[in-house]
């Protein structure tokens, strides 16, 4: 068996557009780190894209259309597309072996991608029942088949010393029951409770896992909610994309250093 | 034995022990931790399962064939246009593959169209149904045309289709495998925390498990072909450490026994980094790292059985057989495990392992 593994002319275009060409920056320990991010085509999802590139992370992500996805792709060098939905179990294998494919395993996941459910803010007894399948679809099951199928990696990153690091987009709405947000409020505190059993259950493997509340921001999802609230009183989504890199980054350098620590305490 | 014909892996599955000396005993898996001693080191294939089987058509003809991806040369994710794989002509895996009808007749340069992946035959590899295979695209392409179009490879004995959640293990990782890396099957994340809890730890390495059967027996002859697998810095300072202290390197799978004998084969030590395993290991076979193998319960006359005389005797595997027979073990990827502790002794390791261990960690930064 002796396959030709040369390269195609098609594959040195790939690596000549800069498939996984990442510009050396100053920022700390996330430089060379692997990343998927859900939802990447817009609002926070495009900014954490377009911050872990700046960081030099190679990024893989996710989002249903595919004329979005391309043209994240031409715009955001180096980042690796795929479509999918996350809310479809049929889908969820299939973006995980592209993700671990493309980037050859995966150090942090950042669950982005979210719905509302209904079109608008519904009083929960006026929620069909298909939009609150939805919500939790997307915002619940989605995740947990994500990181599930991910989970082999992370792991094999925490104990390789790099660092593993699962980010769940949480929202004020977890916590608080505003009314009218009901199938969302429901579905984040759903993914907010469960980020806390993995991490429970998942601290001695070195995995860490968070759920930040990124605020209110100006998205299509927040416009949708609500559509005459004041663009300028909300936050930036590139502003809240710094500021969660920032906790990853944290999250990781303390994922790697806790598995330096195992390694250390059985060596000689 | 009787075949296992799915997926469900944890509910009552045996555990035939074979100690040191050839004593065999009997065990639920759930007990494989109270087995393995503290200090002892689980190293299991984080290889994610691809899925290999691609349906379509032979261009010349117009006919249709299944190309089975079998190897690649390289784990590197950004050299996926070239493997070699097995072909098939028309029908599916209800069928025994003994039973599949030929492809036809392959040339070099014959175009093939693979749903929404198309390819070349760079040549014939001395064999009929044995292709080298180029596909045309980019990896982004090539990776969302086998995510999207190929169907994991599966046998007679499973008659319900398989999704890729059924063949990858807990550890899956780089999704290089053709072939399920089936003994880590046995691992579930309880078995992970119970392992850690008794001292014993647990590493990684990918290896990029190829074939088990072809239906061809020229072809079943030639297997395991070649397999690239790689080893992390992490896991071949774990293996030192382990030997150092005279814990036992305890291997999940036949795939994690041969990348692990392959890269000791120069002097003993277990280099981090990419390899090439081209050995196949048998009766003549001197171990040199692994104690303990973790494998399913394989028929006799497949290679993976064939790889358990490297730590056994004739007839201690006879024995092995028949205790399987008759407490009706499952045999396959998704059935009960053994665990074959190695009987042959051997000499002292210690020394060759530390004087090599500063060029393994230059190794492991090259």
């Amino acid at each position: 068996m002796d396959a030709n593994d040369g390269t195609t002319p098609a594959a040195s275009a790939a690596s000549a557009t800069g498939q996984h060409d990442v510009t050396p920056q100053a920022y700390g320990c996330l430089h060379g780190r692997r990343a998927a991010v859900t939802g990447g085509t817009a609002g926070l999802g495009l900014a954490l894209v377009r911050e872990l590139r700046s960081r030099g992370v190679h990024v893989a992500f996710v989002a249903r259309r595919r004329p979005a996805v391309e043209h994240t792709v031409r715009e955001v060098t180096g980042a690796h597309g795929i479509v999918g939905d996350v809310s479809k179990q049929e889908d969820v294998y299939p973006m995980a072996l592209q993700i671990l494919g493309a980037l050859g395993g995966v150090d942090i996941l950042i669950n982005n991608a979210s719905t509302l459910g209904p079109r608008q803010l519904e009083l929960l007894a006026d929620t069909e029942c298909e939009d609150f399948e939805r919500a939790l679809a997307t915002n619940v099951l989605g995740p947990f088949r994500l990181t599930k199928a991910l989970l082999g990696s992370l792991a094999a990153s925490a104990r390789e010393g790099r660092g593993a690091v699962v980010l769940n987009v949480s929202s004020d709405a977890a916590l608080t029951p505003y009314a009218r947000w009901g199938a969302y409020g429901a579905s984040k505190a759903a993914l907010h409770h469960m980020t806390r059993i993995w991490a429970e259950e998942l601290e001695s493997q070195g995995i860490r896992f968070l759920s930040p509340d990124p605020g209110d921001m100006d998205t299509a999802l927040h416009r949708t909610a609500l559509p005459d609230a004041d663009a300028s009183m909300l936050k930036r989504p590139e502003v809240a994309a710094r500021e969660l890199a920032d906790a990853i980054e944290m999250a990781i350098a303390r994922s790697a250093e806790a598995s330096q620590a195992v390694a250390e305490a059985v060596a000689p | 034995m009787i075949a296992a014909t799915g997926p469900s892996r944890h509910v009552g599955a045996k555990l035939l022990v074979v100690r040191p000396g050839g004593r065999i005993e009997h065990w639920p898996r759930s007990a494989l931790s109270a087995l393995l001693r503290p200090g002892d080191l689980v190293v299991a294939n984080d290889a994610a399962t691809l899925p290999a089987s691609l349906f379509g058509t032979h261009v010349p003809t117009g006919r249709a064939i299944e190309v089975r991806l079998a190897g690649r040369r390289t784990l590197d994710p950004d050299r996926v246009n070239d493997f070699s794989a097995v072909v098939f002509g028309a029908g599916d895996f209800r069928m025994r593959t003994e039973d599949r009808p030929k492809p036809p007749m392959l040339t070099a340069g014959d175009r093939v169209v693979l749903g929404p992946l198309s390819a070349t035959v760079s040549r014939l590899l001395n064999h009929r149904r044995l292709i080298a295979i180029r596909f045309d695209g980019s990896p982004r392409e090539i990776w969302e045309g086998l995510a999207r179009h190929g169907k994991p490879i599966q046998y007679s004995h499973v008659q319900a289709p398989l999704a890729l959640w059924d063949l990858w293990t807990v550890l899956a990782g780089p999704p290089v495998a053709f072939e399920a890396p089936s003994a880590g099957f046995a691992l579930n994340w309880t078995a992970l925390a119970s392992l850690a809890s008794r001292g014993v730890r647990v590493a990684t390495l990918t290896h990029a498990a190829g074939l088990s059967s072809t239906g061809d027996p020229a072809l079943d002859a030639r297997l395991p072909l070649d397999e690239a697998y790689q080893i992390p810095l992490a896991t071949s300072r774990a293996v030192r450490d382990t030997r150092r202290r005279r814990g036992r390197v305890v291997a999940v799978g036949t795939t994690v026994v041969r990348a692990l004998e392959h890269a000791a084969s120069l002097d003993g030590a277990v280099p981090a980094g990419e390899g090439l395993a081209t050995q196949t290991i048998g009766a003549g076979t001197r171990l040199q790292v692994v104690d303990a193998i973790v494998s399913g319960a394989h028929e006799s006359g497949t290679s993976h059985h064939e790889l358990l005389r490297a730590f056994v005797d004739d007839a201690t595997l006879t024995r092995v057989d028949h205790e399987l027979e008759s407490w009706r073990y499952r045999t396959h990827e998704f059935g009960d495990s053994i665990l074959v502790e190695r009987t042959v002794a051997d000499e002292p390791r210690s020394l060759s392992v530390r004087q090599t261990a500063t060029t393994e960690d230059a190794n492991a930064i090259g």
